[in-house]
């Protein structure tokens, strides 16, 4: 066991990166369940977002085309969520289960010719000075741009909740759909759209994963982060900066087990592998107990009779 | 315009046609991807529905019905419970692995010496662990308000990971030349679930998956519980009134489809399996939430549902031999299948009417 080979500084920034597929899905989601929604299909939305963005990227040679066609993808996926509970007002707990079975198998099947290929590398940021800046350098100033994406994401969407009249609208209709419909706001319309944004959140999140942080295609490489983001939401009391706050945590959980993997420690590697799991139900065990923030139309069926 | 109006009850009689339109039109679209993906559709249908009963080598494929579809019916059964009363049990897959860890491991300690109650012993231990690996998400709900979709979810990669562990460290076998993956219980007579009648694909676990549905019709027609888990289904407040136990109705549902999960993973292992490795989990405990669903929730329907699930698996296998058609579209096809059942729900519970015109 060699704890001396682990540098700190290269952590904080791999749990930067391992931290940003989860907090990109989980703003997605935070985002839809705000609007009263539950979708339990995150991770087929990311699972398909990670191969659709992957193709993309390797028949164009360009990474930023994968990363829109992911998000495209995505919000395609999830379009048929919105078929199912929008449209047809079907349960949002199975439809969601639907949705990712059916996003596993589908980017199994869109993934075949593309096991063992390396995707386009993405590059870095290099400001001059500031990227080579000891300590400081490497975690805040030289990491792929996505990853300042995501952290962008999280305020605007922050300030769209907090601030804008259509972050209002948007609460509106997750904590009280038949008042807002009572008010004239198209309830179904923009629920819509909130559950597109989450599919192409969600999408962005997996191509992150098969073109950044492995970066290569293999089958149910998304393992469960979907489900993580799901728990996250919750976790960060639909607040968008404490889901920031969560995600660093979880990477940071990921990145330090897998370091101990590498160094040797006398746990064996399946336990070492099975924490990320285990933290996420003790944290859901922790906060679970105050519900109050959860929006109060969450995972209910709109029907305007009239 | 078209609108919808609720129907004060669901119809009985689209409740009954909806799986079967399902299927219909999954096979429809099925078949428009296979098409896409190069086969001949209809060949390719015809592969998966007809070979393995009528086909040539039908006698082979006949038994394997029964294998593949006795563990869909048996942990379906124990999730319909759950998914009648609001309660989500989404990680069948994880008491799937436990019980078979656990049952495997009780016969694996007795090795080699040979009694009648060797196996007797596996099935309830097989029980227990996927009892156990439940217990983990109901008891975290009733004690602590937490989401058992997320928590038992989770617990599925726990087990995954502590599967890995068991067939590379404790049940190893010692005399496998350090292959990962534990003796195999099909050379072990005590432990062995074999064919109840040579060639017929009956095992110990179909009988079993045959009295779980009898069990669950019994239950949910003629006792209390069933009553109560109907009722909390439907009407929750009702439910509350009439002064059913939320706390008690989540232990029995995750408790009873957590038993049942692990029973048909102990079945497994000890039977077609043969064997605890890596990649002993194949994915029923997902599948069966399909085949839960297709089956509207209710012992028959979940019996003849998880025939056809079965079928889709055997026939997939043959058209993937013969037609070359990828293991993957298979998966789709069955996500399919239970994306239009959700979709056409929509006409148990609604009457499609056209809108008159209204005044401003």
């Amino acid at each position: 066991m060699d704890l001396s080979a682990i540098n700190p500084v290269l952590l904080v920034a791999s749990l930067m990166v391992a931290a940003t597929p989860l907090l990109l899905a989980a703003i997605g989601e935070l985002v839809v369940e705000r609007a009263g929604v539950l979708n339990l299909g995150v991770e087929g939305m990311m699972i398909v977002g990670a191969i659709s963005g992957f193709a993309i990227a390797v028949e164009t040679g360009s990474p930023w085309l994968g990363f829109i066609g992911a998000a495209v993808g995505g919000a395609i996926l999830s379009l048929l969520f919105v078929v199912l509970t929008q449209v047809a007002l079907a349960n949002q707990v199975a439809s969601g289960l639907a949705l990712t079975l059916f996003g596993l198998g589908l980017s199994a099947l869109m993934g075949q010719s593309y096991v063992g290929i390396k995707p386009p590398a993405m590059g870095k940021l290099d400001i001059p000075v500031l990227s080579d800046l000891p300590v400081v350098g490497p975690i805040l100033f030289s990491h792929d741009l996505v990853l300042y994406l995501g952290i962008a994401l999280t305020g605007a969407v922050w300030w769209m909740l907090k601030y804008s009249r259509a972050g209002l609208i948007l609460r509106a209709v997750g904590e009280n759909h038949d008042a807002a419909h009572a008010l004239g706001y198209k309830v179904i319309r923009i629920r819509v759209m909130a559950i597109m944004f989450g599919g192409a959140c969600a999408g962005l999140g997996g191509a992150y994963i098969s073109l950044i942080r492995v970066p290569q295609w293999t089958e149910g490489m998304t393992a469960g982060v979907g489900w993580i983001a799901l728990a996250l939401v919750v976790f960060a009391s639909w607040k968008p900066w404490r889901a920031l706050l969560g995600a660093y945590l979880f990477g940071g959980v990921t990145v330090i087990q897998l370091n101990l993997q590498a160094a040797g420690v006398a746990i064996p590697v399946e336990y070492l592998a099975m924490s990320p799991y285990v933290i996420t139900i003790l944290v859901l065990v922790i906060l679970s107990a105050d519900k109050s923030s959860a929006p109060a139309s969450l995972g209910r069926t709109f029907h305007a009779s009239h | 315009m078209i609108v919808l109006e609720k129907r004060p009850q669901p119809s009985r009689a689209w409740s009954m046609a909806t799986p079967l339109v399902a299927v219909l039109a999954t096979m429809f679209f099925g078949g428009l991807l296979f098409a896409a993906l190069g086969k001949n559709p209809v060949e390719a249908i015809g592969t998966i529905f007809w070979e393995p009963l009528f086909g040539e080598y039908a006698f082979y494929y006949r038994p394997q019905l029964l294998v593949k579809g006795a563990p869909l019916v048996l942990i379906a059964i124990g999730l319909s419970l759950g998914f009648r009363a609001g309660i989500w049990n989404i990680g069948a897959e994880g008491q799937y692995i436990m019980g078979a860890i656990v049952g495997a491991g009780v016969g694996l300690a007795f090795y080699p010496m040979e009694a009648f109650y060797i196996f007797p012993l596996m099935v309830i231990a097989g029980a227990l662990g996927g009892w156990a690996w439940a217990m983990v998400p109901a008891f975290l709900k009733v004690r602590f308000g937490t989401n058992e979709i997320l928590v038992s979810l989770m617990m599925v990669y726990v087990a995954e990971q502590l599967l890995a562990s068991m067939s590379l460290g404790l049940l190893k076998n010692p005399e496998g030349f350090g292959f990962p993956g534990s003796r195999n219980l099909q050379s072990y007579a005590s432990a062995h679930n074999a064919e109840l009648i040579e060639g017929t694909g009956m095992h110990w676990g179909v009988v079993a998956a045959l009295i779980a549905v009898i069990f669950a019709y019994v239950l949910l027609n003629r006792h209390m519980t069933g009553f109560h888990i109907r009722l909390t289904g439907e009407a929750p407040r009702a439910a509350r009134f009439a002064g059913v136990k939320p706390a008690r109705l989540i232990l029995f549902c995750l408790g009873v489809s957590g038993a049942l999960a692990g029973l048909a993973g102990l079945f497994e292992v000890s039977g077609p399996s043969g064997q605890v490795s890596i990649d002993f989990n194949v994915g029923y405990g997902f599948t069966a939430i399909i085949v839960a669903f297709l089956g509207r929730l209710h012992p028959v329907g979940i019996l003849l549902a998880g025939g056809l699930m079965a079928l889709t698996y055997i026939g997939g296998e043959i058209a993937q031999g013969s037609l070359g058609l990828p293991a993957a579209a298979i998966q789709v096809f069955q996500g399919m299948l239970l994306f239009f059942l959700l979709a056409l729900d929509l006409l148990t519970n609604y009457r499609i009417r056209a809108a008159r015109k209204e005044v401003a």
